[in-house]
């Protein structure tokens, strides 16, 4: 076995009244990848971040190669050889491939910058560790996928010896997965110490030699023989106690049909869509990266404009005005991009809980009730288990799992909460918040209402929906009963490559 | 939805120390606290400063920027931007001298202003909202044109006002103050509880917190933006026709840069420009900085020159003094 390049020793880091890290040791080896394991907020991203030179420890040492390191910056850790890449990768859109690999350090010539030369040696590395990318193109042309290439590249180019990734598969497609896991093998085979942090199980077991898991801000366990380790002891470790299966599925009876979508058709979808969803059920919608499942939600939703088609809640039609009519009618939605579209950023739990079903019981119609408010947040914070100081916290400030829980608790304070949709409701979320959501989509089902859960987790749809539809290049390509679903035929359906649309 | 509310046991994690909260409680009125301490020290140093016609004088001289103040503090909360409001304080008070003067009639005066100014903002709405034009240029452009309609209705002369009805608004008192400075007073109430306490006031923060994810939760964004400016207008012609009966004259290059002033107020008030954030305390106090300095100078008999000068280096000092605060925030 190889000497641990890089070691963590009773590394600590304390924020006001959290301790975020406590005494956390444990060692890389080069030429592994080491898999970080954790529910959110247990420290990962923390450590990575130490690593990174973007936060200074409050105790105990980074040891690198034997040599004790201290980073006062980013760029210090880049110098003493380490790379992270981050969930939110750092580049300038406007930029080349070249230019982006080699931002801080372009040759130069008389003064001036000289791009043959920069795209000469971008091209060897990329081709070196076997990107196939054009260095002249711009980042914002790129894929999310190429992108990370790109940053990888430059890890390379920097003669990283610590490359450190957060999350790189939360916003890949299977087949992207794929060559990002080659290029980590690649990089391992050179020799270099990797740490990989993921939700994901398969893609650790696939990846990961060794393992540390994290709760809490603490080491639970360093695993040295990754395929030794049952997956159950992985998860018990995680979240701190036995969880046999994490999807709850609760048999359900079957109502009339409710949703009826009808020959729907927008700019990104020219191929008319009609499904629907029966009282109490819980459908899945499963499909590659760009199937068009989440603009099939945006369009029922009314968040894109429509082209044709219809939609029919209880028999009667929906208005197709935009998202307010579609609330009003009793269709929710909580979107894909949490950041982005779902969370008011730097508004309080309360005020993102409240912003949509307080137009209900308004005084006299125009002022708002703020004790009431005050109230039905802190219910809901109570009835989820939403960890957060106080309702007046900003949500920004929550974690993943728990800013799902707030857009969640959002739609379930509508009282004429119909039919719920779910666009990757647990991306980036850690098993235990995973469980109590889907605990509560099979709560909504009983309650009588449609629930529509689009997700790129196969395992994950096909756990707790009763029936699946598959799509693929913006069609509906099958569906599956609850009965006879199970991966190989859904990835069929889903696949460009598999059989022809509807078995 | 039935909410039986104890408190929240399991919830309430790491004690919020209560160190922290008096020191949110000083970060949050640190500008406040600022004022006081600027108005004391200027009561004991500078002669003529602390006398009810100097304090009454400075509320009157800041009126027309108080109301407007307002509603830019909406707009600017909603990450919008309104360059047209000098523009528009100019063009209501020239329309609305020139109705004057044809029918003689206050009310149609009046009426025809305000409607004017609530149009041309709705226009401004329309443009930003449907049309998707930014609001710097959208706003620009109009504050161009409407200055160049003030121009072409008086023919570039100003418009004088002899009816006594209409002069006696600026000039008369209740309560021993002018009637602007209770009509700014009530503006400050009237969107206070607007914010704070209405549907269209949360929306508004929500809005300009994240426009997409406000949409999303059914905020109708486009109809809100419209009322927005729609509204901006209606204030701006009541603070043109405002300013009218007290210099008894529509003067088409009237309120020449006006709209920086506001926007000034509001930046000292602790408005933010990437929107989702305002306090309509925070403008108040704002707007009082603004007209005390100004006062002051006068008093003193500072240089014109120098009170450039001066207003442009509060304003940096202010908006400074705010980065610092949050850039504490985030290395926490």
């Amino acid at each position: 076995m190889s000497c641990a390049l890089l070691e963590f020793d009773q590394v600590s880091k304390v924020f006001p009244g959290v301790k975020a890290l406590n005494g956390v040791s444990f060692e890389v080896h080069a030429g592994q990848v080491h898999g970080l394991l954790g529910e959110n907020g247990a420290g990962k991203s923390t450590l990575l971040k130490i690593l990174g030179g973007q936060y200074r420890p409050d105790g105990g040492r980074l040891l690198l190669a034997g040599q004790e390191c201290r980073f006062h910056s980013a760029g210090d850790a880049i110098q003493a050889g380490i790379a992270v890449i981050h969930q939110e990768l750092q580049y300038v859109p406007e930029l080349t491939v070249a230019e982006n690999v080699l931002l801080g350090r372009l040759p130069t010539r008389l003064g001036f910058v000289d791009h043959a030369a920069a795209r000469r040696l971008v091209a060897d590395k990329l081709a070196a560790i076997g990107v196939d990318l054009d260095p002249a193109v711009r980042l914002s042309e790129l894929s999310i996928a190429q992108r990370q290439m790109v940053e990888i590249c430059k890890a390379v180019m920097q003669d990283a010896r610590v490359i450190a990734f957060d999350e790189p598969t939360s916003s890949l497609s299977h087949r992207e997965s794929e060559i990002l896991f080659r290029l980590v093998q690649a990089l391992r085979a050179e020799g270099r110490a990797l740490i990989y942090i993921s939700h994901r199980l398969e893609e650790l077991y696939a990846l990961c030699d060794s393992c540390t898991i994290f709760r809490d801000g603490c080491k639970v366990a360093t695993h040295p023989v990754m395929a030794e380790v049952p997956r159950e002891r992985l998860i018990a470790d995680m979240v701190g106690r036995e969880l046999h299966d994490i999807y709850d599925y609760r048999e359900r009876p079957a109502g009339e049909e409710r949703l009826q979508v009808r020959g729907l058709r927008g700019a990104e979808l020219p191929h008319e869509l009609s499904f629907s969803v029966r009282r109490g059920e819980v459908l899945g919608f499963f499909g590659l990266v760009g199937a068009g499942r989440s603009e099939l939600m945006r369009l029922l939703y009314g968040a894109d404009r429509r082209s044709g088609g219809e939609v029919l809640l209880d028999g009667r039609k929906v208005s197709a005005s935009g998202p307010a009519a579609a609330i009003e009618a009793g269709i929710v939605l909580c979107p894909e991009d949490r950041k982005e579209q779902g969370i008011l950023a730097q508004s309080s739990v309360a005020e993102n809980i409240n912003i949509s079903c307080r137009r209900h019981g308004l005084l006299g119609g125009v002022f708002l009730r703020h004790e009431r408010e005050a109230a039905r947040a802190d219910g809901f914070i109570e009835r989820l288990r939403i960890k957060t100081p106080s309702r007046d916290q900003e949500i920004r400030l929550l974690s993943g799992g728990n800013q799902q829980k707030v857009i969640l608790a959002r739609w379930l304070a509508e009282p004429g909460l119909k039919v719920l949709i779910l666009d990757e409701p647990t991306r980036g979320i850690d098993v235990g918040a995973k469980n109590e959501i889907y605990r509560l989509i099979h709560d909504v089902a009983e309650s009588g209402c449609c629930v529509i859960v689009v997700s790129s987790e196969l395992p994950e749809v096909l756990g707790i929906a009763d029936r699946l539809i598959v799509m693929r290049e913006g069609r509906i390509s099958g569906e599956l009963q609850r009965a006879q679903a199970n991966e190989t035929e859904a990835l069929r359906l889903a696949l460009p490559d598999g059989a022809p649309s509807v078995q | 939805m039935n909410m039986n509310v104890t408190s929240l046991p399991t919830s309430t994690s790491p004690k919020a120390p209560m160190k922290s909260s008096h020191q949110k409680l000083l970060k949050d009125h640190s500008m406040t606290l600022g004022y006081v301490v600027l108005f004391g020290l200027l009561s004991l140093t500078v002669d003529n400063f602390f006398s009810a016609a100097n304090i009454v004088g400075l509320m009157l001289s800041v009126a027309q920027i108080g109301m407007v103040a307002c509603t830019m503090m909406l707009c600017l909360a909603s990450r919008d931007f309104d360059l047209s409001v000098g523009s528009i304080v100019a063009f209501s008070g020239v329309l609305g001298a020139i109705i004057l003067e044809r029918t003689g009639s206050v009310g149609l005066a009046v009426g025809g202003g305000l409607a004017v100014g609530a149009l041309i903002g709705a226009g401004n709405g329309v443009l930003i909202a449907y049309l998707r034009v930014n609001a710097l240029i959208a706003t620009l452009a109009t504050m161009l044109m409407v200055r160049g309609l003030a121009f072409i209705v008086s023919k570039g002369q100003a418009v004088g006002i002899v009816d006594e009805g209409f002069i006696n608004f600026g000039d008369s008192q209740f309560l021993s103050l002018p009637l602007p400075v209770w009509v700014t007073v009530a503006c400050f109430v009237v969107f206070g509880v607007l914010l704070n306490h209405t549907v269209f006031g949360r929306n508004t923060l929500a809005v300009g917190g994240n426009p997409e994810a406000a949409r999303l939760a059914g905020v109708r964004v486009e109809r809100l933006r419209v009322w927005l400016f729609a509204l901006q207008g209606l204030v701006t012609a009541m603070a043109g026709l405002i300013l009218s009966s007290r210099i008894t004259s529509g003067q088409p290059n009237a309120a020449q840069g006006f709209e920086l002033d506001v926007i000034s107020a509001c930046v000292l008030g602790g408005v933010s420009l990437q929107g989702g954030k305002a306090r309509i305390f925070g403008v108040l106090v704002g707007v009082l900085i603004m007209g005390t300095v100004e006062n002051v100078m006068n008093l003193l008999d500072v240089d014109a020159f120098y009170q450039y000068l001066m207003r442009g280096v509060i304003l940096l000092a202010a908006v400074l003094l705010d980065q610092l605060k949050t850039r504490g925030e985030r290395r926490v």
